[in-house]
């Protein structure tokens, strides 16, 4: 069998370390007091817990189930009863708290009632699906990504390669390579399953020529199908899905996609196998084949594990002391990452433990400063400059950084593993792509507080403008009213009055932001001091200063804005048809403050009374004195507000007739002026029907001069 | 007059130049104009936008137009150095520290929090929030819609009885990222206390 | 009890900066010792002396910009620029000389432009410029190669001290170099086949023992992968092309064939040791070979119609100042993306 196989870039030849593990097989870890299961053990959204505390669950049953599409549900690993769902350490390099499942086993191992697919061509694709979606299966080979998703091939891709990917390239893992000494038989049958849902055109199966009993295993059960085993050479990282891709295809994903785009789908052989397990058997993944090894590790090897186990007392069963421990690695050494929380479950993807000596994994010697050497540009297998990449991370010069596809990493530790000054490189990419990727987060909560920004400016302006169209209605109205008087001037007054308000609104606008800022800022001077005071801190004089000072800028600018919207309401009140809206919104506002000023100050009494402090009396007092300020004012408003009432009911049975001939005189003095105007222009022109035209105009005064009759009575009647 | 017929050609050589090359330019400049974005929008992309007012302007909309107006660069508290800089960079004026006359930018992103049970529907942050992410009426209770809160504590004066918070963003999974390195001369990693020996 | 927790990868490859530093200086040991060979303890003395006031400059320099002493000069680099200006300067050379080059490349070179990794220019070539333009006659004076003529052998070990320390005038034993020998009888072909010094083995007597040494000492370094083969293949390959162009299409009388500019003056030095070091060079492996290429046609030009009989040190400064031009217009294409990136674009 000779196949070409292509060379992706770089690459690293670190020490293999797998014989260790690969010599003993599979054990049954057991089961431990209790599991934890977390609810996000893949990537996307967390599943939704939908068991509660107290409830018995069968081993196999839904604890949580898939929110949303890029989400799989997870398992009891066991029978017994939920103790907690609480947020617990999990397998995370951050060491923080997620939301787990807790069940104490009750040993009966008692399953949900399950049952295999059976002959599965029979059904429709959809089914199948399902069933694998159920199952909770997430990419077992580290990420976790879900099965389902890359199983699910949109119509119009059309797959040409599967591929298996059992390289197995990190040192010290030897899970797959078990699994497939063992179990080939099983994986091949999920690889059918997988094949016969994405129906490629070639089934490749990727095996790195260091586990010759794995190839030979593959090959066997392979011997009668249409699959193909391909060796590739040792290399670190052969086994990234991308550079497997690579090397057995010659394709390369382009940046940002993903491999289907290519034609090409890529699973592993665990999840191979975890298919086969839910398709045909009906068990869902509950459990995963976990290395452990490592020098600390007396009982090296490979063993099964129920998802859920504390790492801590699987170590004990693999023999560790756990004062021998001095560090403890989840996943290989080059792309795992370490935990010192003994807590943390065994999730989906932990395909390794690693507990090595002092001796075997030295401590990281003191980072030098890069001399360019370069190498990290040899072995990078994604070809970027990882040097570069360096300068621009440690200068915080993301943009650059991105531009030199710092996205594209993929984060293998080849760089950081032969630069010889002994840079942390690949922390200083991670660091660089968090900080990325927080920054196009607030980038975008920025333009989003824009927006909201811009519509309730918008809001504010419309409202404005609502107002003053109303106000100008008004004065139009009482100009009409004065018309009878000096019908000429009707228009300046309003004119006058129309370009201040919102003018002023603005002003108010500022003064207020500008109280309020001044405030924010003294009360943190307040803070500061106080802090300072509480650790003894020297300059306290200069933080008095500043407090006091601050103090009185604040209370200045309050004063400036109180003054300012005395005045905006002032005018506003000024038109004699204006209700006293305004007034009474004061006296309501007023009463609001008075009222929760009286509170504020019956719970410190009470508080103080509690404590039994020595002011509770003047506490009281005041409380007192409050409590009768906020019910004058209540009556206030109380008594503004029937006036007003009042006020509208008087109006609004007088004031029908009077507006309908206010208006009507309005009318009839455009209509004049139109028809004066038309005759004017009719004169300028020498133009005929001018006698038609005088007599218009001559009718429209008469009109108006009825109007005004109209509305001369009316106001008396009313008067 | 002997001076200037002697030197003729010269000095109409050197105007021809001098035309031409004037020429040269003015369609240059005419013709490789560059369409850029109005400056107060390039401003007003590069602030935070918690429209806070510490600047003195209601809004970050109208200091990116004061800012194009000529107005100092170094009064965005929330911005900090970073905006500073970023603004800097774009108008071609030098870094000027922040001006502390504004306040200090915090340590960390804040979000304000309305201790629901204190509240009594007054509706006064409501009225003071620039981004309309408080919810509420008048004697309703009202809370922050946290992912649109902006940190600018703008409601926290307003508040008759003080029951909003500014309280620090707390990391998450999502947002948690590896801190760089400590640098040349020290080595990665910390040493940390191993919990829960089972 | 404590865990160590730091980001993956958690175990590295053997080696550090200064191992990786002491292996150039290994690979010197060939070369070195041919030179002694040929032209006497001049160069030995030269080392031991350049290394002890390359330490001691780098010493105060790091005390001076509060940085770790020992930390630093662990990392061996002082030495490498030291033993390499000692190796490029004549064996004749008095204390001062060697002591003044090794302190400027240090302390200004190196130190003044941010220190290890931070400097645009070779520290050595630096040095040797400033000796070379400021003290000629000192810097062109080397001795005949032993066996030349079969008489001349040597200094003793006394006479290169002499030499060194008590400022003795060299005059009396000096010769001229190939590349010298070559520019003065330039056009003559009668001269040219008389002098003895134009006509060893393969090339120039004595010297084109010694860029042996130093070839075998850059194959050493590529063996051990401290340095890719794109620099010096570069270079080697246009002083190949371009001396077999002109030697034998345009004349062999005024230009010299291949085997003489390959194997004469600092040609071997500079390729695996001078224009390889890292710092200064330029990173992307097209880059890297524009740059050894540029190196060797600026060295032929210089060494052919300049005034300098040889160009290494001016052509390896030159191509430092372009290193980063063509790092930034010779990235790699990286995995996924149709073309490689071109410059730094505006981020927008």
């Amino acid at each position: 069998m000779s196949r070409r196989l292509w060379d992706f870039h770089g690459g690293v030849h670190p020490a293999q370390n797998k014989k260790q593990s690969s010599e003993t097989s599979i054990r049954a870890a057991g089961l431990p007091d209790y599991l934890v299961v977390p609810v996000q053990q893949h990537i996307g959204t967390p599943a939704h817990p939908i068991v509660g505390v107290g409830d018995r669950v069968l081993k196999g049953q839904v604890l949580a189930q898939a929110s949303g599409f890029v989400s799989v549900p997870c398992h009891a690993p066991t029978s017994g009863t939920v103790t907690a769902i609480e947020p617990r350490p999990i397998q995370h390099p951050s060491q923080m708290d997620a939301l787990c499942v807790v069940i104490e086993p009750d040993g009966a191992e008692q399953w949900v009632e399950r049952e295999g697919l059976g002959d599965y061509t029979r059904l429709d694709k959809p089914t199948v699906l399902q069933c694998i979606r159920d199952a909770g299966i997430a990419g077992m080979g580290g990420a976790g990504f879900p099965s389902v998703v890359k199983l699910g091939v949109k119509p119009d891709q059309k797959i040409k390669t599967l591929v298996l990917n059992a390289v197995e390239c990190e040192p010290y893992i030897t899970a797959d390579d078990r699994l497939m000494r063992e179990r080939a038989a099983d994986i091949v049958t999920g690889l059918q399953i997988v094949a016969w849902l994405v129906e490629p055109e070639e089934i490749l199966i990727g095996i790195e020529d260091n586990k010759p009993l794995a190839i030979e295993a593959m090959r066997q059960a392979t011997a009668d199908t249409a699959m193909e085993v391909v060796v590739v050479p040792t290399k670190y990282p052969s086994g990234g899905e991308k550079q497997l891709i690579q090397m057995l295809t010659g394709k390369e994903v382009r940046s940002g996609g993903i491999p289907a785009d290519v034609g090409v789908i890529c699973h592993n052989t665990g999840t191979a196998y975890a298919i086969k397990r839910a398709v045909l058997d009906g068990e869902p993944l509950i459990s995963r084949i976990t290395t452990i090894t490592g020098d600390c590790v007396p009982e090296k090897g490979n063993y099964e594990v129920a998802l859920g186990t504390p790492v801590g007392w699987l170590l004990q069963q693999a023999g560790v002391k756990p004062t021998d421990l001095h560090r403890l690695i989840v996943g290989g050494p080059m792309m795992g990452f370490a935990v010192h929380n003994m807590a943390v479950p065994v999730v989906k993807t932990t395909n390794c433990l690693l507990v090595p000596t002092a001796r075997e994994f030295p401590d990281p010697a003191p980072e030098q400063p890069c001399i360019r050497c370069g190498s990290c540009a040899q072995v990078c297998p994604a070809q970027l400059l990882p040097q570069q990449l360096y300068w621009f991370a440690k200068a915080r010069e993301l943009d650059k950084a991105m531009h030199y596809n710092l996205a594209d990493c993929i984060e293998c530790g080849a760089c950081s593993y032969v630069c010889p000054s002994n840079i942390p490189l690949v922390q200083y990419y991670r660091f660089a792509k968090g900080e990325i990727r927080n920054q196009q987060q607030e980038q975008q909560k920025a333009d989003h507080a824009r927006q909201r920004f811009e519509a309730r400016q918008a809001r504010l302006a419309k409202e404005e403008a609502e107002k003053e169209r109303k106000r100008q209605e008004r004065a139009k109205a009482a100009a009409a009213k004065q018309a009878k008087k000096a019908p000429a001037a009707s228009a300046a007054p309003a004119a006058g009055e129309a370009g201040n308000p919102s003018d002023s609104a603005t002003e108010l606008n500022k003064l207020q932001t500008a109280a309020a800022a001044t405030m924010k800022r003294y009360k943190d001077a307040q803070k500061a001091l106080a802090q300072a005071e509480k650790s003894g801190s020297g300059n306290l004089e200069a933080l008095q200063q500043k407090v006091a000072q601050l103090q009185a800028k604040a209370d200045a600018a309050k004063t400036a804005f109180q003054a300012a919207r005395a005045e905006g309401a002032a005018p506003e009140a000024q038109p004699p048809s204006a209700p006293a809206e305004d007034p009474l919104a004061a006296l309501k506002a007023a009463s609001a403050e008075d009222f929760a000023a009286y509170k504020a100050a019956e719970k410190a009494y009470e508080a103080a009374r509690d404590q039994g402090a020595d002011d509770a009396e003047t506490l009281r007092l005041r409380m007192e004195e409050l409590k009768q300020r906020s019910e004058a004012s209540k009556t206030a408003m109380k008594e503004a507000r029937a006036k007003q009432r009042e006020a509208i009911q008087r109006q609004n049975a007088a004031a029908d007739p009077l507006k309908a001939a206010q208006i009507e005189v309005a009318k009839h003095q455009v209509l004049l002026k139109k028809a004066s105007k038309a005759l004017q222009a009719a004169k300028d022109s020498d133009a005929g029907a001018i006698d038609h035209l005088q007599a218009k105009v001559e009718e429209a005064e008469h009109q108006l001069q009825a109007a005004e009759n109209t509305l001369k009575q009316l106001q008396q009647e009313h008067a | 007059m002997e001076f200037i017929t002697d030197n003729l050609t010269a000095l109409l050589a050197l105007t021809a130049i001098a035309l031409g090359f004037g020429a040269l330019l003015g369609f240059a400049a005419v013709k490789f104009r560059v369409e850029g974005n109005p400056i107060v929008e390039q401003i007003d992309a590069l602030l935070p936008q918690t429209q806070c007012g510490q600047c003195g302007h209601p809004g970050c909309r109208p200091y990116a137009e004061g800012i194009a107006e000529g107005e100092e660069i170094n009064k965005c508290v929330p911005g900090g150095e970073d905006t500073i800089r970023a603004l800097a960079d774009l108008l071609g004026r030098d870094f000027v520290p922040l001006d502390e006359e504004h306040g200090q930018t915090p340590e960390t992103k804040m979000v304000a929090y309305i201790r629901e049970a204190e509240c009594i529907g007054c509706t006064k942050c409501l009225q003071a929030c620039p981004v309309d992410a408080i919810l509420g009426a008048a004697k309703q209770m009202h809370t922050v819609i946290e992912d649109e809160c902006t940190g600018c504590d703008l409601c926290v004066e307003p508040c008759p009885v003080d029951c909003i918070d500014m309280l620090p963003v707390e990391e998450t999974l999502q947002t948690w990222h590896w801190q760089p390195p400590k640098g040349i001369g020290s080595r990665p990693g910390e040493l940390i206390p191993v919990r829960n020996i089972a | 009890m404590a865990l160590l927790t730091v980001t993956s990868p958690h175990i590295h490859q053997p080696g550090n900066t200064g191992g990786f530093m002491r292996q150039v200086i290994y690979a010197t040991l060939p070369g070195l010792f041919m030179l002694t060979f040929f032209f006497g303890y001049g160069t030995l003395i030269n080392l031991l002396l350049a290394i002890p006031v390359a330490l001691g400059a780098e010493a105060l320099m790091l005390k001076l910009r509060h940085k770790p002493v020992s930390f630093y000069l662990n990392d061996y680099s002082a030495v490498v620029t030291a033993v390499l200006l000692a190796l490029a300067i004549p064996p004749t050379a008095p204390w001062w000389l060697t002591s003044l080059g090794t302190g400027f490349a240090v302390i200004v070179a190196k130190h003044l432009y941010g220190g290890l990794g931070m400097n645009p220019f070779n520290p050595a070539m630096v040095g040797y410029v400033l000796l070379l333009v400021s003290f000629p006659k000192e810097m062109t004076t080397w001795l005949p190669a032993a066996g030349l003529d079969n008489s001349t052998s040597i200094p003793d070990l006394t006479t290169s001290l002499r030499l060194t320390f008590t400022g003795a005038e060299a005059d009396a034993l000096s010769g001229a170099t190939p590349l010298d020998t070559f520019k003065t009888y330039a056009g003559q072909p009668e001269a040219l086949d008389a002098s003895a010094i134009l006509h060893g083995t393969f090339a120039g007597y004595g010297w084109e023992w010694v860029n042996i040494g130093f070839l075998l000492g850059g194959l050493y370094l590529l063996w051990r992968r401290i340095i890719t083969w794109h620099i010096p293949a570069g270079m080697l390959l246009a002083l190949f092309l371009l001396a077999g162009y002109f030697n034998t299409a345009v004349d062999a009388d005024t230009y010299p064939g291949v085997m003489h500019h390959l194997l004469s003056g600092g040609t071997m030095l500079g390729a695996f040791f001078i224009a390889t070091d890292p710092v200064s060079a330029a990173t992307s492996n097209r880059g890297k070979i524009i740059f050894g290429f540029l190196i060797g046609v600026l060295t032929y030009v210089i060494r052919t119609w300049g005034g300098y009989p040889d160009a290494v040190a001016f052509s390896v400064l030159l191509m430092n100042l372009a290193a980063p031009t063509l790092d930034y217009y010779t990235q790699p294409r990286t995995y996924g993306h149709r073309k490689p990136n071109k410059g730094l674009a505006k981020p927008d």
